[in-house]
């Protein structure tokens, strides 16, 4: 029994990581095909660069990913704040259970309605909306902040009452003592909040495809339009950057954030289509 | 009882302001485009000519039923032998459980089309070994494999957080009372982890009925689930009305089998406190 459940674990995490291994081994090969290997060679990385439209997407994704998750961060952690002061339950629950619809709602739907909202905005006189940037900031804010929220809130409960009472005792503004007490304590949620906000946006492509125009493309969406007929080695290439990127983030967010809070917002996740 | 200051009372309005501006009022306009035509007038032809689209509607149930079964077949023994795990090989596990949840869904569909299809890993090693090339792409089997890969991670992952708060006692408390392994699994096991089987249940299931990437990449553009059909009547057909029509109808569908899904948890979870 105990050797036939080893068995069995490794074969699911095998079949698991294959498809993934596979794609980053041979975005190394230089031959270009999976029957004969030439050796270990950056040659599809090079060809990956040198197309100035990738190197734009993995710009545009950056700022976006940044943006939109510092926004997000800014806006969450205070609506934590002040959702953590609220008196009356049910305004607490539906104020909560409105934030977490883009996480329960399928993406296409989010993304949909996101796109109607614009074209409904862009028929208001004088509003000029065009897909681009803006309606992708806004879309991925959107999506972020149920994330930030649910990993700043808990913070906030755990956190020890009487220690803001002290601060407001001793004469602090209750300013101050957000500044000085509070926000120290609940950093760790927010560092993680941040952090789960810019891999979601690094990752999103349902969302972002209803949102954007061919001026704004984001790495996500140069991968689909790519990949829309044949198989191309630079993208495997860049596929194989996009996972040592997600690598890189899920050990920085597992040592910084650290804490309970993080298991549950990984287990809420995420981030469909 | 303390007055509220100023940074209590305002620190949540922009979020409020968002809330109402981004969630509230998108689902509004879904809502308010299902139901006129293309001129803004008022209509029920979106929403009573969906019934042409019964066989998606059908067909993606289908898939996406499958899709959730074999998930939960594949995945309840996994999470159930993670569980018994010693607490650092656990976590070991639940970190390799959780990464390819981070990885992008799209990529690692990719991945996944990388070994099936006619010039991938798979047929190279076939016509190596002097076999014929054999099509995987671009059938049924290959779409709900699609959607097994993917989202498996999302079955196991809740099962195994239920499974390892329970009590090791239960377990060795069957045993005791002369359960075998198997009776040990179906007696105990299985009622004490209902609710986190019915949160993998919806989070397969979700994503698994709205998705179109996997069945444009894997289904080689055959099949046309709920998801495509919306994609399509959007950015193509430019039908904004009928594809805010099938994205209402999906939404109630799916918001409906959540709370039945979550009726039944509840219903356990009362059973077990009485």
């Amino acid at each position: 029994m105990k050797v036939l459940s080893k068995i069995y674990m490794a074969l699911i995490f095998a079949l698991l990581y294959a498809p993934i291994i596979v794609l980053v081994l041979f975005s190394f090969n230089r031959a270009g095909s999976f029957t004969n290997y030439s050796g270990f060679s950056f040659y599809w990385y090079r060809e990956l660069f040198r197309d100035s439209t990738a190197i734009d997407a993995l710009k545009n994704s950056l700022i976006l990913a940044v943006s939109s998750a510092a926004a997000a961060t800014l806006i969450g952690t205070l609506a934590a704040y002040g959702i953590s002061r609220m008196k009356n339950k049910y305004v607490k629950a539906a104020v909560k259970s409105v934030t977490n619809i883009p996480m329960m709602n399928p993406d296409i739907v989010t993304g949909v309605s996101m796109m109607l909202l614009f074209a409904a905005a862009s028929s208001i006189p004088f509003l000029v909306v065009e897909m681009g940037f803006w309606t992708m900031l806004i879309a991925h804010i959107t999506f972020n902040l149920p994330y930030v929220i649910l990993s700043v809130l808990p913070k906030f409960s755990q956190m020890d009452k009487h220690l803001t009472e002290a601060a407001l005792d001793l004469g602090c503004t209750p300013s101050q003592t957000f500044l000085k007490v509070e926000l120290p304590f609940i950093m760790p949620g927010v560092i993680s909040g941040f952090m789960l906000g810019f891999t979601l946006s690094l990752d999103d492509f349902v969302i972002s495809h209803f949102v954007s125009s061919s001026d704004f493309k984001t790495l996500p969406l140069y991968v689909y339009n790519q990949t829309a007929h044949e198989v191309k080695f630079s993208m495997y290439a860049l596929c194989a950057l996009m996972v040592f990127a997600i690598l890189i983030l899920m050990i920085v967010v597992n040592f910084v954030g650290g804490g309970k809070t993080d298991g549950k917002v990984k287990k809420k996740k995420k981030k469909t289509a | 009882m303390k007055k509220k200051s100023f940074l209590e009372k305002a620190a949540a309005v922009p979020h409020f302001v968002w809330m109402i501006l981004f969630i509230v009022a998108p689902l509004l306009f879904v809502i308010y485009f299902a139901f006129t035509d293309s001129n803004g007038a008022f209509t029920f032809d979106n929403i009573l000519n969906l019934s042409s689209y019964g066989d998606i509607f059908l067909m993606s149930v289908l898939f996406a039923f499958i899709a959730t079964v074999v998930c939960l077949l594949i995945g309840y023994p996994l999470a159930f032998f993670m569980s018994r795990l010693k607490p650092s090989a656990q976590k070991v596990f639940v970190l390799l459980l959780m990464l390819p949840m981070w990885i992008s869904l799209l990529i690692r569909t990719y991945s996944l089309l990388a070994m099936l299809d006619n010039g991938g890993l798979l047929n190279s090693l076939l016509n190596a070994i002097g076999l014929p090339t054999v099509k995987i792409v671009g059938t049924r089997g290959a779409v709900i494999l699609g959607m097994v890969y993917d989202f498996l991670p999302y079955m196991v992952l809740p099962i195994y957080t239920t499974l390892s708060k329970l009590d090791v006692r239960y377990f060795e408390a069957a045993e005791d009372l002369g359960c075998s392994s198997v009776m040990t699994v179906f007696k105990v096991a299985l009622p004490l982890s209902k609710s986190g089987i019915i949160s993998g249940i919806t989070m397969v299931f979700v994503p698994s009925i709205s998705t179109f990437y996997i069945s444009q990449k894997l289904g080689g553009g055959r099949f046309d689930l709920i998801g495509d059909t919306i994609e399509r009547q959007f950015l193509m057909n430019n039908n904004k009305n009928v594809g805010a029509a099938i994205s209402l109808v999906m939404m109630i569908l799916i918001l409906i089998s959540v709370a039945v899904m979550n009726r039944f948890g509840d219903d356990d979870g009362g059973e077990l406190i009485v």
